[in-house]
């Protein structure tokens, strides 16, 4: 009872917390909106821009608000945003929310399972290399996380696309689904085929990562008193790796994994790119390309709630797993 | 049962990173543990106590320089038979209450040394219920962390967890430091308890006073080296029955002798504790 008590106070911090972070994100990206030099009405026009007279562009502007201060927009923005509506996204021709949706179920398919197999692997891979130092598998292990966590997502992604697409045949080179076929007439098969490349090399960097700090607390903890102990009571290397180093690595990985989503999101901009995947990430590129601002700061938004969202779930995680953390011990 | 003769133990010491000296931690040391007794090991901070400990349960550094042999129950106890015999006939009581894991309940703890000695994980719940009730830690200690639990529990819980490996050879090293009194008396009463059960018990300790009111035979350490070993009932009166100088000042430094603490520092000669081979 008393739980539940203190439950709906911590609830409604976390949330009024959550409110600014968006707020602040939203101020932020308006902006730099404001200061970048692209114009989004020469970015709508293109080439037919020089057959635009300036009293043309002076209505488009008038008709897309443009024209107003930045407060003034900021505001307008912000009383939409607050009725529910997050505008018109000009360069897609489609309200703000769609082009969203549409995109990030898309991207959510790259970025759940890059994710997914990133954090699992990783784990493990890290687990094996932390709980012998030194091992044959831990040198081989290390060596390969120290290498990917110092390769750059987009070369990794040219390369792969060079040697996997372009070289062997392996897998298609761009897009979602074949070229020419209809959305909704994309075979399950085929979709797993285009999300293949890019999911593994955007999971690559996230295995590094969460290998390499996996395995630091799994050394710390094979050094720890608690393993002296345990070989003491006469377990095995695999026993105090499965019955201590599991839930002692956990710790690190589980954080990392749900802090990572940021870093996630990042990568997939890039990859989205490389691949030409119509995912979110492609769809940020050409909102902040073409100056749609309306675009820009719901995905901005998005991405921020997101990543939030993320880290609330990383700590309520870690005081389920570290008993330390509730009871008010350290 | 455990017999110890002439071992030397040395560790790697880095004067500066190219250049290594090695610290004679153990020096010809000889001892013979028997069944059902509890042997003292006394001596001050640095005398090598708790590395005797791992050399026996084999758990030394792998830079470490052992010589000697150790046999137990006539038979040599060399590396593999350590890690065969481990949490089965030897068992060690850690000295810090760190060695518990901060993320996992008491009770699943006893339960995993149970089933390290070779129980069934179902047998390995009951043997520990019990270990643990039989050292008064109720059913909230039991489902207790390890930072939940007071000094004195988590002592207990560490005996516990040697209790149920049913080890016939229990080494305590440091188990009454940080302990009240009377925490501390049911401490050493549950490792007297052990010994009257047959079973050895070693208890390390740098305080003369913990080790004499249960230990049946005593032995003084100094810079990895044995002193003396006596029979509990030596320490009385002047110690005049002691043979060597050394243990008879430990003993009448006490308090209840009339602190004569000068009698340590003439019957210490100067010389660095660590003696640099």
């Amino acid at each position: 009872m008393a739980l539940g008590m203190q439950l709906i106070p911590r609830i409604a911090r976390r949330l009024s917390r959550l409110t600014l972070v968006l707020l602040c994100v939203a101020l932020v990206s308006f902006g730099l909106m404001m200061a970048s030099p692209v114009d989004p009405v020469d970015a709508y026009l293109g080439p037919q821009m020089a057959q635009v007279s300036p009293e043309q562009r002076a209505l488009i502007a008038e008709r897309w608000g443009f024209d107003a201060p930045p407060a003034v927009q900021f505001g307008h923005w912000l009383r939409q945003l607050v009725s529910g509506d997050l505008g018109w996204s000009h360069v897609y021709n489609q309200p703000v929310s769609e082009v969203i949706g549409q995109r990030f179920q898309r991207s959510i398919m790259l970025l759940g399972s890059a994710w997914l197999l990133a954090a699992l692997l990783g784990f493990s891979l890290g687990v094996a290399a932390g709980a012998k130092e030194g091992s044959t598998l831990d040198n081989l292990i290390s060596t390969y996380a120290y290498i990917t966590a110092s390769t750059p997502a987009f070369w990794l992604a040219i390369v792969a696309v060079l040697l996997f697409s372009v070289t062997l045949g392996w897998a298609p080179t761009c897009c979602a689904g074949p070229t020419g076929v209809l959305n909704q007439d994309v075979t399950l098969a085929s979709r797993l085929h285009h999300l293949l490349l890019p999911v593994i090399t955007l999971a690559l960097l996230g295995i590094a990562n969460i290998t390499l700090h996996t395995r630091a607390r799994m050394l710390e903890l094979m050094r720890s008193e608690v393993a002296t102990h345990a070989f003491a009571q006469g377990a095995s290397r695999f026993d105090i790796a499965w019955r201590h180093g599991l839930r002692h690595a956990s710790l690190p990985a589980i954080t990392l994994a749900f802090a990572s989503l940021g870093e996630l999101f990042g990568g997939s901009i890039l990859i989205e790119q490389v691949f030409a995947y119509p995912g979110l990430g492609q769809a940020t590129v050409a909102a902040g390309l073409r100056s749609d601002i309306p675009l820009l700061l719901g995905i901005a938004l998005f991405t921020a709630l997101f990543v939030s969202v993320g880290n609330m779930i990383a700590d309520s995680l870690y005081s389920a797993i570290d008993p330390r953390m509730t009871s008010g011990g350290l | 049962m455990l017999t110890i003769n002439r071992l030397s133990l040395q560790l790697p010491l880095y004067v500066s990173w190219w250049k290594r000296e090695w610290a004679t931690c153990l020096n010809e040391f000889s001892l013979t543990f028997c069944s059902g007794e509890v042997h003292g090991v006394v001596g001050a901070s640095g005398a090598g106590k708790s590395l005797l400990a791992y050399a026996i349960m084999g758990l030394l550094p792998t830079a470490a320089r052992l010589n000697g042999q150790l046999a137990y129950q006539g038979k040599p106890l060399d590396e593999a038979r350590q890690r065969q015999l481990r949490g089965r006939e030897l068992a060690l009581i850690p000295q810090s209450l760190n060695a518990l894991d901060p993320l996992a309940r008491t009770k699943r703890q006893v339960a995993w040394a149970a089933q390290r000695a070779g129980q069934s994980s179902r047998h390995a719940l009951q043997s520990a219920q019990r270990a643990l009730d039989h050292y008064q830690l109720d059913a909230r200690a039991q489902q207790a962390y390890a930072h939940e639990l007071s000094g004195g529990m988590a002592r207990r819980v560490l005996t516990a967890m040697a209790h149920v490996s049913q080890a016939r050879l229990v080494i305590a090293d440091e188990p009454t430091v940080g302990l009240d009194p009377l925490q501390r008396q049911r401490v050493l009463d549950a490792l007297r308890g052990l010994a009257d059960q047959g079973k050895t018990v070693i208890l390390i300790t740098h305080d003369l006073r913990h080790a004499l009111p249960i230990a049946d035979r005593v032995t003084i350490m100094r810079d990895g080296q044995q002193v003396e070993t006596a029979s509990a009932r030596a320490f009385h009166g002047s110690g005049a029955s002691l043979a060597s100088a050394y243990a008879r000042a430990l003993w009448l430094a006490l308090p209840d002798n009339g602190f004569l603490s000068h009698a340590v520092s003439q019957a210490q000669p100067t010389e660095q504790e660590i003696t640099v081979a």
